[in-house]
């Protein structure tokens, strides 16, 4: 294939429309809504890239994938080297190419986008990550250095902790992940849906790293099983990287009812422990009729859609501002209402009622005016008076967000953190205690996955060199 | 992988077992527990850590078997492994020199509250144990209690061992016996147990601690689902907990939380 195409000819091609499941069948099964560029709609998207010279692309990259060069490789029918390329930037490009916004980093700086569609880098990453899935025959194998004899325990085995667990065994390194969960992923595996992201695909990465030597234990909470000055006097250095799972409280009335969820129970026990997807499944879950999730981001999005493929009728947002305030990816917003998810904008809970057997019946609310911009630059929400109203609902799920958890930070006294309770680090991802860094949501608070790799892979380098240095 | 090491029956469907896990062994303290998963694909179930023997790195769980996850665990043979075993989770019991205690247990809850109330004996308090059961089968670790209790008292519901009644029947009388009343009460066992002695000792103003168990997922703060109202506020049992101050836990919202999945576990019920 020829990637020789004058700027005219590039410019005469549309941007690829992605291929997905049909919006009312996908609205009740768990099967993944995006279904994947073929080969040939892949090489002609590839073909849309200007290959300019300055490369805004990348810059709006957290980690700098080299973009323009691997849909290059791509663009010329050269799918080998697209995805060494691919994939010597980027540990996880399947897991990007679909969870990552790519709509405001890198094709927000696309050259194509100032008239126009920008190239779809994201569904490309996708197609070529999922193309070397596939073909593991095609690629050279990683050659790996001989081993070093330095150690490095990684905490957590989420985006971050991966991350930095095999940007050091490429380095030769001994690399131990611990886990507190009884599976991988982090947020990935518990968090984000399979029919957003199949846990197939954490697998084959996590697979990789072990090929590469990486330990990893799972079952093991830091803080509690291990402490951190164990894994100090154990190991050369440490990388946390145990993200911010403690879920923020709604703090109304009523939070306490049976029916409802903070947002990561309600994933987690469908996501981790798959509950509601087969009937024999031994963890339960309530599938609720009419299901309100209080909050807007990609986890409320995650939840709302989840509901509705539980079974419920009506499965709603329950957001304080309005529409173009949302947090979540925009991606997932059209998915949400295609899918029949209903939004109730300008609104914020007040207080969940119950019946007398301790059950949700309903959630009332209190309709919501934009005011005047606030420290974030949007428009504050205000209540109007007298202008409460009652949603009847069997399950409400919070979605407002998590913090950093304790458990771990507890029983390090010498960590510093931020008055957030995030653990500091500087821009290497150093903390206040000599050979242990961090990364991810951990010092970031809820952040985005490319974001905790980027973290992982620039802590990764200052490991080697701490570590290397003879310290 | 966890092997079971031993596998015992002390009462009808109640089952101690010995479980290798050289990690947690050294790490747990009194009070603690493990989050145990038989095989992939099972729920996730908090047991309290009966014991531990660091230099073997094994660890003791009594577990009673009441639903169809529980029934499974208790299944392993010795020689068989547990697939996930993961703790210490908890705080530990905060032990003090209180003086006199009483130390109370309700059926399984009596095993919870062993390596609570060995503790506070070697602490140099004065244990008073109080145990219940329906019948004299359920009563159990008896002869283990005694080997640090002052005394044990046995209270079954149908009389076929000790006093008839409840374990608060005998309660009354220490805190009304000014020669035994104790400074601290420690209650371990059914919600209403829990219940009814809190609010016992709360007209006598003595600390009464008990040990929730409410629904859990990862017993590690993450996801929220253990919840309890304590002094009017939302707590995490698995990590500000299990255990809490009697007095100021709404057992109301507890009882209620956990019924939430009574009709699934009827269906897991059928199923085995
Ligand atoms: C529902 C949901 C949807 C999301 N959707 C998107 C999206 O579409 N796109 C996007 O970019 N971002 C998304 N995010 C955010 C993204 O998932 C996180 O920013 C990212 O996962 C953070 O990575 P991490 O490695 O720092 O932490 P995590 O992914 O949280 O992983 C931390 C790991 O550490 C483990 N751990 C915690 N404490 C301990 C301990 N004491 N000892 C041992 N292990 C421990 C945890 O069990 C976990 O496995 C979403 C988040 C959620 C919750
Ligand atoms: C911190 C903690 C420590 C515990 N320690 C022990 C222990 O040492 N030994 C022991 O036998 N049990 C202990 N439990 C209780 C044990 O976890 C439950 O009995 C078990 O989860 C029930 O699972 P199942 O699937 O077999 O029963 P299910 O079929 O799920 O439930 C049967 C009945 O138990 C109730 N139930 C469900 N989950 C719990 C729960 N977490 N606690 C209490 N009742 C529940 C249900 O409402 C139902 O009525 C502890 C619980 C906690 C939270
Ligand atoms: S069990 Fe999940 S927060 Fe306690």
């Amino acid at each position: 294939m020829s990637n020789n195409l004058s700027a005219k000819e590039r410019l005469a091609i549309d941007r690829v429309k992605m291929p997905e499941q049909d919006a009312v069948e996908r609205s009740r099964n768990f099967l993944e809504v995006n279904l994947g560029l073929g080969e040939a709609m892949a090489v002609r998207e590839a073909q849309r890239c200007l290959l300019c010279k300055p490369r805004p692309c990348v810059a709006g990259c957290p980690v700098g994938v080299s973009i323009p060069e691997f849909v290059g490789a791509l663009a010329g029918g050269d799918l080998p080297e697209a995805a060494r390329i691919l994939q010597g930037d980027n540990a996880l490009p399947a897991v990007c190419g679909r969870v990552c916004p790519q709509e405001t980093q890198c094709e927000a700086q696309c050259v194509r986008g100032a008239k126009g569609q920008p190239v779809a880098i994201g569904y490309l990453e996708r197609f070529v990550a999922d193309w070397a899935m596939a073909h593991p025959e095609r690629l050279a194998a990683p050659a790996l250095p001989a081993a070093t004899g330095k150690s490095v325990a990684v905490v957590g085995c989420g985006p971050a902790g991966l991350t930095a667990a095999g940007e050091l065994a490429r380095k030769g390194h001994a690399v131990t992940i611990f886990e507190a969960l009884h599976d991988t992923g982090g947020v990935l595996r518990y968090g984000i849906p399979e029919f957003r992201l199949p846990k197939t695909i954490i697998d084959v990465e996590v697979a990789r790293l072990v090929e590469m030597g990486v330990t990893i234990e799972c079952n093991v909470i830091i803080g509690k099983t291990l402490t951190i000055a164990q894994l100090q006097e154990q190991f050369d250095a440490v990388f946390i990287g145990n993200g911010a799972g403690l879920p923020t409280m709604l703090g109304i009335p009523g939070e306490n009812l049976k029916g409802v969820y903070a947002a990561n129970e309600y994933l987690t026990r469908i996501n981790l422990m798959g509950a509601g997807q087969t009937d024999s499944c031994a963890t339960p879950i309530l599938r609720g009729r009419k299901v309100a999730v209080i909050g807007a981001g990609n986890t409320a999005m995650d939840c709302v859609r989840t509901a509705r493929r539980l079974g419920a009728e009506r499965s709603m947002i329950v957001y304080r501002r309005g529409e173009s305030e949302m947090p979540a990816r925009v991606e997932e917003i059209h998915h949400a209402k295609e899918e029949g998810v209903e939004f109730v904008m300008l609104t914020s809970p007040l207080e969940i009622l119950g019946d007398d057997k301790g059950w949700a019946t309903a959630l009332r609310c209190q309709k919501m005016a934009l005011g005047e911009p606030d420290a974030s630059g949007r428009r504050r929400p205000v209540p109007v008076e007298g202008e409460d109203f009652d949603l009847e609902v069997d399950v409400v799920i919070n979605a407002l967000g998590t913090r950093a958890n304790p458990l771990l930070t507890a029983t390090a006294p010498d960590l510093k953190l931020n008055r957030w309770g995030n653990i500091e680090a500087d821009e290497n991802g150093l903390t206040s205690l000599p050979g242990v860094f961090a990364g991810g949501d951990i010092i970031r608070g809820g952040a985005t996955v490319i974001l905790a790799m980027g973290d992982g892979k620039r802590a990764a380098a200052a490991i080697h060199s701490y570590i290397s240095g003879g310290n | 992988m966890y092997e079971v090491l031993s596998n015992d029956t002390l009462a009808p469907n109640l089952h101690r077992m010995v479980v290798r896990a050289p990690r947690i062994a050294p790490a747990r303290k009194a009070g603690q527990f493990v989050i145990v998963r038989c095989e992939a694909g099972d729920e996730r179930i908090p047991l309290t850590i009966g014991d531990a023997d660091p230099a073997a790195g094994t660890i003791t769980l009594f577990i009673q078997a009441i639903g169809a996850s529980t029934k499974k665990i208790v299944a392993v043979p010795p020689g068989g492994f547990l697939r996930d075993v993961a703790g210490p989770l908890g705080m530990a019991t905060e032990i003090e020199r209180w003086g006199r205690v009483a130390c109370i247990g309700g059926g399984v809850g009596t095993a919870v509250l062993f390596p609570m109330a060995r503790a506070l004996a070697e602490e140099g308090n004065e244990v008073t144990t109080i145990i219940g059961g329906r019948a004299e089968p359920y009563i159990i670790l008896a002869d283990e209690l005694a080997a640090f209790s002052k005394e044990v008292r046995v209270t079954t519901e149908d009389g076929s061992l000790g006093r008839k009644g409840f374990v608060t029947a005998e309660l009354k009388e220490m805190l009304d016996d000014p020669e035994r009343a104790p400074q601290a009460v420690f209650a371990v066992g059914p919600v209403p147990m829990m219940r009814a002695v809190a609010e016992m000792t709360r007209p006598y103003g003595v600390k009464t601690i008990v040990s929730l168990n409410p629904i859990m997922i990862d017993g590690t703060g993450m996801c929220g689902g253990c919840r309890v109202v304590v002094d009017g506020e939302a707590r995490f049992a698995c990590v500000d907990g299990p255990e809490f101050d009697g007095h100021a836990v709404d057992f109301a919202s507890l009882t209620d939380r956990l019924t939430m999945y009574r009709d699934h576990e009827e269906q897991c019920r059928l199923a085995v």
